[in-house]
């Protein structure tokens, strides 16, 4: 494997990682929104208790995947700024009212009605960051952006004005929705809480294999290479086997109240999901006329990079391992065996 | 307006306003643990409760220069994807290990910020060290990208392309050592500064107040510092400049023409039409001096060089003079402030802060780092123009084809003006709720010590 390939892998991986725990922050949004009934309150307090430590170092990641693709991929960060301008500054809008909404909310010194227009602002942001994200790598996905001799010769609109980034955008936004409840189910030990989070883990548990159906039918013609890529490749089959039994596996273990597993089968299928998307684009960065290889930064500074990439998850692993260990140590580092009995005392 | 024009303030105002949190993000955790260990040193009431005030302030202003920040790693693309294709190979570099850098800050700061009862006190301070450390480094990277874009290094160019890459050699760049020695000087020179005044403000109005006694101690100990040093730093960045960028010199003086024996320039007004700068001070050999370290020394002035490669004059020279004026009043209440707290050394306390004079001064004094930072980027900034890459790539080569830029320049500006007046008013609030400590009793009052 290439240098540069192993480069990609790495940001793949780390969008990966951006979904699984930046994703399910937004996701926590979402349910912010969403809050209702006798516990509204409450369901707030746990959202917001539960992504106050960790949202910053979850955003992150992001930023990794954003400064390794303009290092090794200097050209295409460059295809990709220029013809997704627009769904990329309308995202940075989100992110900014989301991150400072909910600081503001969280640091405040007093209680009073401004909290609540910020809880409405992070909440609206948390529901409509996640769409423009999806329609990004949506448009990136769809062959759409066409590049010649380094100018983007598609416009500014063609490539995400179109129904499939779209429905890639509302997909992101239920599998980060999904994300969020299931992970909400393991962050109180209060059962009415939990079932409330159990019922809306199951609902958009539920939108995300409809939407998945959309985006497969309109990838059709929508996005023909990754199409092809995932119903007729080599290791399709292989994948549509565990990303099915990963998302039957987390609703049944929501229906049986086994959140842990849920947990596991919900963080796999979407890091599945993620992994197929790489494979069918592979080896594609921004198709049909950006490659990996074509793209790639000099020998020098990729052997650099990746040096440092490394150094920096030595540095990185222990440091997020410690941060979760202080705030998630009961729900994330707790083994699974035994987690019926905890559940059955709560 | 042009779309290279609103693209181009897009980017400054972007800038302008992530850089004040960032100053802050590096400065204010360093009071904050020096805050800290202090308490734990002398379990001191008021010290840890100023760590837990200055953390809250972190905590706001770190998220709004978090997101902002990220706002501005798009931008490189969304603004500037000519530069980036070109530099992005090359200077990349900087940027992914601040990404590292940017971690380490949002990981600790989490744990600082929310596990004061969670951690050992040993544990909560060093992970508020490592959000000062990191909080520098991620400054630090930044401004090496900076530095090689006024002074390129580590590649050739052949055929217009960049070839021959060395990252390192590139983030080892002529300016970059001077650079991070002046912005790191200025971060806690501001930071220490705003800090210092607004509790000098407070202490005025409620003079016994314990609290804003060491607040000032701390924060004028780390800015005054700073300030200080300050001046040693702009000189040796100015000699690099001359150097380096002799046109970006010749601006910085309003220097028209080539000259042996030029004079420093103090005020005065350049007229880039005319070709001179009316109404300075001049002082005879100074520029030569100072720029070269001989009197005699020639200054290429801005007419040697063709018209289409000169910085505008007239911006780039009140800007340097302003950051200029306003470092050395710095300097000027730092070394008062250190010479009243000689003075009263063995009296045993915070005598030296009894002067109405001297609290106005700081309070006079606050916003003036970062009036320095904000005339020191546009220095730099304009005075690389029209250079993107000085010598390598014109800005207007590097602007993204996209139209209509002014819709993107006017929707940021007018969110980062609503975020600012946010952040000022939930700030306004976290100071009046300022805590209330006085003196323990055997002191000059006869009061009880009361916590409030």
């Amino acid at each position: 494997m290439s240098i540069e390939t192993v480069i990609a892998a790495i940001m793949v991986g780390a969008l990966i990682f951006y979904a699984l725990l930046g994703g399910a922050d937004y996701g926590g949004g979402v349910w912010d929104f969403f809050a209702r009934g006798r516990r509204a309150e409450e369901q707030r307090d746990l959202i917001a208790k539960a992504i106050g430590p960790v949202w910053e170092a979850n955003h992150v990641w992001l930023i990794l995947v954003i400064v390794v693709l303009f290092t090794a991929f200097p050209p295409a960060f460059a295809a990709i700024g220029t013809a997704l301008h627009v769904p990329l500054a309308l995202m940075l809008i989100g992110i900014v009212l989301r991150g400072t909404a909910f600081t503001f909310r969280t640091h405040d010194v007093k209680r009073d009605a401004m909290q609540l227009r910020w809880s409405l602002i992070f909440s609206i942001a948390s529901v409509i960051t996640p769409v423009l994200l999806g329609v990004t790598l949506g448009a990136i996905a769809s062959g759409r952006i066409r590049v010649e001799n380094g100018v983007v010769t598609s416009g500014f609109v063609q490539a995400w004005l179109a129904p499939f980034p779209w429905a890639v955008g509302l997909f992101a936004l239920a599998l980060f929705a999904f994300l969020a409840a299931v992970y909400l189910t393991l962050e109180t030990r209060e059962r009415a809480l939990q079932d409330d989070f159990r019922r809306r883990a199951l609902i958009s548990g539920a939108a995300v294999g409809l939407l998945a159906l959309a985006v497969l039918l309109l990838a059709k013609n929508g996005a023909p290479r990754i199409y092809a890529g995932i119903s007729g490749s080599p290791w399709s089959a292989g994948l549509h086997v565990f990303t099915g039994v990963a998302a039957t596996g987390a609703l049944y273990s929501l229906w049986r109240r086994r959140y842990r597993i849920a947990r596991l089968c919900a963080a796999a299928q979407v890091a599945l999901i993620l992994s197929g998307w790489a494979l069918a684009q592979f080896p594609f960065l921004v198709g049909p006329d950006i490659t990996i290889s074509s793209a790639a930064a000099p020998r020098a500074t990729l052997k650099l990079l990746l040096v440092a990439l490394v150094a920096g998850a030595l540095l990185l692993f222990p440091s997020l391992y410690y941060l979760f260990r202080i705030f998630k140590g009961r729900t994330v580092f707790t083994a699974l065996v035994g987690q019926s009995n905890t559940e059955k005392r709560s | 307006m042009s779309d290279l024009l609103a693209a181009r303030s897009q980017m400054a105002m972007s800038l302008a306003f992530h850089i004040i949190f960032a100053v802050i993000g590096i400065g204010l955790p360093l009071l904050m643990i020096i805050a800290e260990w202090r308490w734990l040193r002398t379990k001191d009431e008021a010290s840890l409760t100023l760590a837990k005030r200055w953390a809250k302030g972190t905590a706001i202003l770190f998220a709004v220069g978090a997101v902002s920040g990220t706002v501005l790693s798009f931008e490189l693309g969304l603004l500037w994807p000519g530069f980036m294709a070109y530099a992005g190979g090359i200077i990349g570099m900087p940027f992914s290990l601040e990404g590292f850098a940017f971690f380490a800050e949002a990981i600790f700061l989490g744990i600082y910020l929310y596990g004061w009862d969670r951690v050992s006190p040993r544990a909560h301070l060093s992970a508020g060290a490592a959000v000062a450390a990191s909080g520098a480094l991620s400054g630090i990277f930044v401004v090496i990208a900076n530095a090689w874009m006024n002074t390129p290094a580590g590649f050739r160019i052949l055929d217009g392309k960049p070839v021959d890459v060395d990252p390192i050699a590139a983030m080892m760049n002529p300016a970059a050592f001077t650079e991070i020695l002046h912005m790191m000087l200025a971060a806690y020179a501001a930071t220490g500064f705003i800090v210092a005044g607004i509790h000098a403000f407070m202490l005025l109005r409620d003079p016994r107040n314990l609290f804003h006694r060491r607040a000032i101690a701390i924060a004028l100990a780390v800015g005054g510092a700073a300030a200080v040093l300050q001046p040693l730093s702009g000189d040796r960045l100015a000699k690099v400049v001359a150097r380096n960028q002799p046109a970006k010199l010749a601006a910085f003086e309003g220097q028209f023409e080539t000259k042996k024996r030029a004079p420093l320039r103090i005020g005065g007004l350049p007229d880039e039409r005319a070709g001179v700068t009316r109404y300075a001070i001049e002082i005879p050999y100074g520029l030569s001096l100072l720029a070269y370290g001989d009197p005699q020394a020639i200054v290429r002035g801005l007419r040697d060089f063709p018209e289409d490669e000169r910085p505008p004059a007239a911006i780039v020279h009140v800007a340097f003079q302003m950051m200029v004026a306003c470092g050395f009043a710095m300097m000027g209440v730092a070394i008062w402030g250190a010479r009243r707290r000689w003075r009263a050394r063995g009296t045993g306390g915070d005598a030296w802060l009894d002067s109405r004079w001297f609290l106005c001064a700081l309070v006079a004094a606050s916003p003036l780092g970062f009036f320095a930072i904000e005339a020191g980027w546009t220095v730099t900034e304009i005075g690389r123009q029209p250079w993107i890459i000085y010598g390598v790539m014109r800005t207007a080569d590097a602007v993204t084809p996209m139209p209509g830029l002014i819709v993107p320049f006017i929707t940021f500006t007018l969110l980062y003006i609503f975020l600012a007046v946010i952040t000022v008013w939930l700030l306004l609030r976290q100071v009046a709720a300022s805590p209330r400590i006085l003196r323990p009793a055997g002191a000059v009052e006869d009061e009880a010590p009361r916590v409030d």
